[in-house]
């Protein structure tokens, strides 16, 4: 809901903290999640991430979640799925070019990432969306990603 | 300004060292010459001698040329097809690519096909939304972004692979391009933008039309506080600069052009003139005069829509080109080429086979 996402950016600093609590949370659960078959999952993780996110950022699911980048304005709003920032048709009461009803997401985002901690991170080049990806749980393979980081950081402390 | 190794048509010029291009903006521009680029409007036609007509109304006062993606997301000949030829008679292009209309799959090949016909320039864009051009029904692409495009596209140069990470033979030498609007919002965030775009390969920017010199002289201060304008990964900046034909057609612009902004005592100057036309190629020389004073701006890039003619007239008048006249087709030997005569093409062909 437009209403919804847009308070949840005026309090990104407070999502941003619950993300940083819920992730290593999430981690920690990684033992549990591959007992259980990350395949068997999937459908009622998804699910649940898509009820959470999608009631408070309108997520719509691209599975490269980038709101800590994004200033907690999801980027898939924007009607040219602009992953690096605002484009130049940005009116002058910051309302969308292609909507002109609709705030920028990106005018949202730099506003939302000046109120985080980790603001900065709206800096760095995103990679293209691998459309692969879309429909499925970001959850899950941030927790994935993360165990097998671990994993690798562990074989190469071993073989020092 | 005339180089020892001055084109013939359709040739490259030797890749100087510290250069990515074989091109004569490269040049220009790290030469630290005032460069001035322009827009060739594509015609609804596939005739070449159209394109040629086109660009030869800019012999003389230009260093390259534009040749637009289906901007304002109306339906054109491709920004390939009017940089193939124009590069076949010798002259610089930028090619413009726009993300809306294409996938990366189509986008990468593009490149090569444009640069293997002499492309040295590329302007990587997202694209106006479809909502404003003469297809509303379309489907929008935007597979990639500006910015993750100037990345695949100095990783086809650099380091000779397509995003898949398969290997390309022979890269294409490109100098980068991107666009930046320091006018519209979050103005804040702009320069920081362009700091992101540089990182993702831009090595020149064109802006969109700059009606309002103070904010583009903000905004230069905060570049040249960012230290972009330094070193050997700097960007050089074209302001985007143009002729208005009128208060009216100000206000439309205004209203119904994406991103650009044009202020009030633009629009009442305008209004107060006796000839408004005479008024607005006026305002854009008084506006070249003004940015060619502002510290870290390296050129223009005129946009005359529908009034190409005044181009000359600009350049001519404001002597930004300092008695430089920049390359085109027939410059040295005006026997060499007459762009609308077929044999010409024909000989170009056949001495550059
Ligand atoms: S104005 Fe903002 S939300 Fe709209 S298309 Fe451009 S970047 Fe996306």
């Amino acid at each position: 809901m437009y209403r919804v996402r847009r308070w949840v950016v005026r309090h990104a600093r407070f999502f941003e903290r619950i993300y940083h609590a819920f992730e290593p949370m999430l981690v920690r659960l990684a033992p549990l999640f591959s007992r259980l078959g990350y395949e068997r999952i999937e459908a009622p993780v998804k699910a649940v991430e898509k009820g959470v996110k999608g009631l408070l950022f309108d997520c719509q699911m691209c599975g490269q979640c980038a709101l800590s980048a994004t200033g907690m304005s999801c980027p898939m709003n924007c009607p040219k799925s602009l992953r690096n920032g605002p484009c130049g048709g940005v009116r002058a009461n910051g309302h969308c070019e292609v909507k002109p009803e609709m705030r920028c997401v990106w005018v949202e985002g730099w506003e939302g990432s000046l109120r985080m901690k980790h603001g900065n991170l709206i800096h760095a080049v995103q990679q293209p969306v691998d459309f692969r990806l879309k429909d499925s749980s970001s959850w899950l393979r941030v927790v994935r990603q993360q165990v097998d980081q671990a994993r690798e950081q562990g074989q190469n402390g071993g073989a020092e | 300004m005339k180089f020892d190794d001055e084109p013939v048509p359709g040739y490259s010029l030797p890749i100087l060292p510290g250069h990515v291009s074989p091109g004569r903006l490269e040049r220009v521009l790290r030469a630290g010459k005032f460069a001035i680029t322009t827009e060739l409007d594509p015609p609804d036609s596939a005739d070449p001698a159209e394109v040629l007509k086109r660009a030869a109304i800019f012999d003389g006062y230009v260093d390259a040329i534009n040749a637009t993606d289906g901007s304002g997301a109306n339906c054109h000949m491709s920004s390939v097809g009017v940089c193939s030829l124009l590069t076949r008679v010798g002259y610089a292009t930028i090619l413009q690519i726009s993300c809306r209309d294409r996938n990366r799959i189509a986008i990468q090949g593009e490149i090569l096909g444009a640069a293997a016909m002499g492309a040295c320039n590329l302007l990587c864009l997202t694209g106006d939304g479809v909502q404003a051009g003469d297809h509303p029904q379309a489907k929008p692409v935007f597979d990639l972004d500006s910015m993750s495009l100037l990345e695949i596209a100095r990783t086809m140069r650099d380091d000779c692979r397509f995003q898949s990470g398969r290997q390309i033979t022979v890269p294409p030498r490109i100098f980068l391009g991107a666009a930046e609007n320091p006018f519209v919002p979050p103005l804040d965030w702009r320069p920081h933008r362009l700091a992101k775009k540089i990182a993702a390969g831009a090595q020149f920017i064109q802006t969109q039309y700059c009606f309002d010199v103070p904010r583009l002289k903000d905004f230069m201060l905060k570049v040249n506080d960012l230290g972009l304008l330094e070193g050997p990964d700097r960007v050089f900046i074209l302001p985007g600069i143009g002729p208005l034909a009128s208060a009216r057609s100000a206000r439309w612009i205004r209203e119904n052009v994406p991103g650009v902004h044009i202020p009030d005592n633009v629009i009442t100057r305008l209004e107060g003139a006796s000839n408004q036309k005479e008024e607005g190629k006026q305002l854009c020389m008084d506006i070249l005069h003004q940015i060619r004073e502002i510290p870290g701006v390296s050129g223009a890039h005129l946009m005359a829509y529908r009034q190409e003619h005044t181009v000359a007239d600009i350049i001519e008048q404001t002597g930004v080109l300092e008695g430089r006249v920049p390359w085109y087709p027939g410059r040295d030997n005006p026997a060499d080429l007459n762009p609308e005569s077929p044999d010409a093409l024909q000989g170009t062909l056949e001495q550059n086979p």
